[in-house]
């Protein structure tokens, strides 16, 4: 479904500031993959999402969206395949727009824009029967700007809105890191079942070890600009967090920083 | 007074034109937009050298509003494509329409008399008034209010939801599959085109185009979009065009009282400043008198 061949990505290049965010980097992904990713900051995970989804365009190396390559289209010429969240719960929404207009923007994925009102009956259905699934009470609020919602609801309406066009190819970028535990916990379950729902191909980027030994088929290990580490399924379940943790400074020729340790516990 | 009230409520109706364009572009696409002073004037000037021309009214205004959604559209093509600050992107569009002015005009004043004009043409029809609104008024409003509906109409298609979404969230409706470069250039377009529109109605008003005739115009639409949403509020789409319209009427009255207490008329421009000043301020120390207020009555010991 996503097959991405030898992409680079270096920022800044020729100057001081010189980073490589990305070395090389092969992924291949079947149909209904859902690989978590984790890392240190500055591992390469964002940028990773960023060359997936077009906000950045790779120095070398080629993209493959479900055979098309893509390498080149822009972000929003690739947006027609991929499905994205984002950490902030403010980025997926626009605040000053109502639940429904949003839901039709999200709708129109894929779509030539055309002058037909963006809400109509038959959408407004959709969109009821889709919120319900959200279980937030929102069905009942369509004509409530977004911009009054809690950060969980909007997470919620942003999982719904990157989902139920059934992209080919879903990004989750931390998408529960700025949540409270009990609001990152819904999102998790309401992830998973939307994922399983619609066999979405997903890639999670997540900070919470927990989270991506549980979640998904296989575990993607990134440090410095590279995948360390490629976990199948069998091995990912039989791994605790420990193990996780110590194959994560063993894959990093056993420098432990304290540091690191805090930021992935 | 009365007379100066009804040209007051005329001209409001005039200009609101122009506050609906700087609503658009301030507002809905979040763009700075310095093209209007420069779209304002060429939608006057074009218009009135096609009427000297021999133009029927209605056409030259409508050709006047074409010119005014290139010149936007040109804005809109310095800031998407050649990444231009889009502040200095306007000014430089409305600098260079200064002299595109001058050439249609080919003088610096072109008046209208006896020429046949919309506004002739509507005072032809002997349209009986109402108390202070006069019968042209009438036909202004109905006018006003057509461009507004089909305004609302628009944001509301999917074309329409994209470019609100674009001044809105620009990150979040890329992902969605929009181009933002095409939405922008698209707003800046149709907010200039009702700009155009707004001089072209104001030369033919007033019987003369002049080439400084836009000078000071984007503070005035801004002055009738804060002051009509401070008034008549902007909870909604509909409701926010509406009061932009209204706070375009109520602008004008203000200056016409400001005339009659003996301002004279090359001191409006330091009094539509301080307009857009008090309604931009206003709010924020309200704000803080209410703060200080209510601190007081908890006997002043909370500190935040």
């Amino acid at each position: 479904m996503l097959n991405i061949r030898q992409v680079r990505k270096v920022f800044n290049a020729g100057t001081v500031n010189e980073k490589i965010a990305l070395q090389e980097i092969n992924l291949t992904m079947a149909p209904g993959d859902f690989i978590t990713v984790i890392g240190s900051n500055g591992a390469g995970k964002s940028t990773l999402m960023n060359i997936i989804s077009g906000g950045y365009l790779p120095d070398q190396g080629t993209i493959e969206i479900d055979g098309k390559n893509v390498t080149k289209l822009a972000e929003h010429q690739r947006a027609a395949f991929i499905g994205r969240v984002f950490q902030d719960p403010m980025a997926g929404t626009a605040p000053n727009m109502t639940i429904e207009e949003n839901l039709a923007i999200a709708y129109a994925r894929g779509h030539r824009r055309k002058l037909a009102l963006g809400v109509n009956a038959k959408k407004r259905k959709i969109f009821q029967e889709q919120l319900a699934l959200l279980d937030q009470g929102l069905e009942n609020r369509l004509k409530t700007k977004v911009g009054f919602l809690s950060g969980g609801q909007r997470q919620a309406l942003s999982l719904l809105m990157a989902t139920f066009t059934q992209p080919k190819i879903l990004l989750l970028d931390e998408h529960t890191a700025a949540l409270d535990p009990k609001r990152a916990q819904l999102i998790v379950d309401l992830t998973v079942k939307i994922v399983e729902k619609n066999k979405l191909t997903t890639l999670m980027v997540t900070h919470n070890m927990e989270q991506a030994l549980t979640m998904g088929n296989r575990l993607l290990m990134m440090h410095e600009g590279r995948i360390i580490l490629d976990l199948p399924q069998e091995k990912k379940q039989q791994m605790t967090t420990k193990d996780l943790l110590q194959a994560f400074e063993q894959a990093r020729g056993g420098e432990a920083f304290a540091e690191d340790r805090f930021i992935l516990a | 007074m009365g007379v100066a009230i009804n040209g007051a409520i005329e001209q409001g109706l005039l200009f609101a034109f122009l506050a609906l364009g700087v609503y658009f572009t301030f507002r809905i696409l979040n763009f700075p937009d310095m093209t209007a002073d420069g779209s304002f004037a060429l939608g006057g000037a074009l218009a009135a050298k096609l009427i000297i021309g021999g133009w029927n009214p209605v056409t030259a205004t409508l050709a006047a509003m074409v010119v005014g959604a290139a010149a936007g559209a040109f804005t809109g093509l310095l800031t998407t494509k050649g990444k231009i600050n889009g502040l200095l992107a306007g000014i430089l569009t409305m600098n260079a329409l200064y002299s595109i002015n001058l050439r249609i005009m080919e003088k610096a004043n072109l008046p209208l008399l006896r020429e046949d004009t919309f506004y002739t043409m509507i005072q032809s029809l002997h349209i009986p008034g109402i108390g202070v609104i006069s019968g042209e008024a009438i036909i202004f409003l109905v006018i006003v209010l057509l461009v507004k509906l089909i305004m609302d109409w628009f944001l509301h298609t999917d074309l329409g939801l994209d470019i609100r979404a674009t001044g809105d969230n620009s990150k979040m409706i890329r992902s969605f599959g929009a181009n933002t470069d095409r939405t922008t250039i698209i707003g800046l377009a149709l907010s200039n085109a009702m700009i155009a529109m707004s001089g072209a109605f104001i030369a033919q008003y007033q019987g003369f185009a002049d080439v400084g005739m836009g000078i000071g115009m984007i503070v005035i639409g801004l002055a009738s979009v804060i002051v009509g949403e401070v008034l008549f509020g902007s909870r909604s789409i509909f409701r926010a065009s509406l009061a932009v319209i209204g706070g375009s009427i109520v602008y004008r009255l203000v200056i016409a009282v400001a005339l009659r207490a003996g301002f004279n008329p090359s001191d409006l421009k330091i009094i539509t400043a301080l307009i857009v000043i008090i309604a931009l301020t206003l709010p924020n120390v309200a704000k803080g008198i209410w703060k200080k207020s209510s601190k007081a009555a908890k006997g002043g010991k909370l500190d935040a």
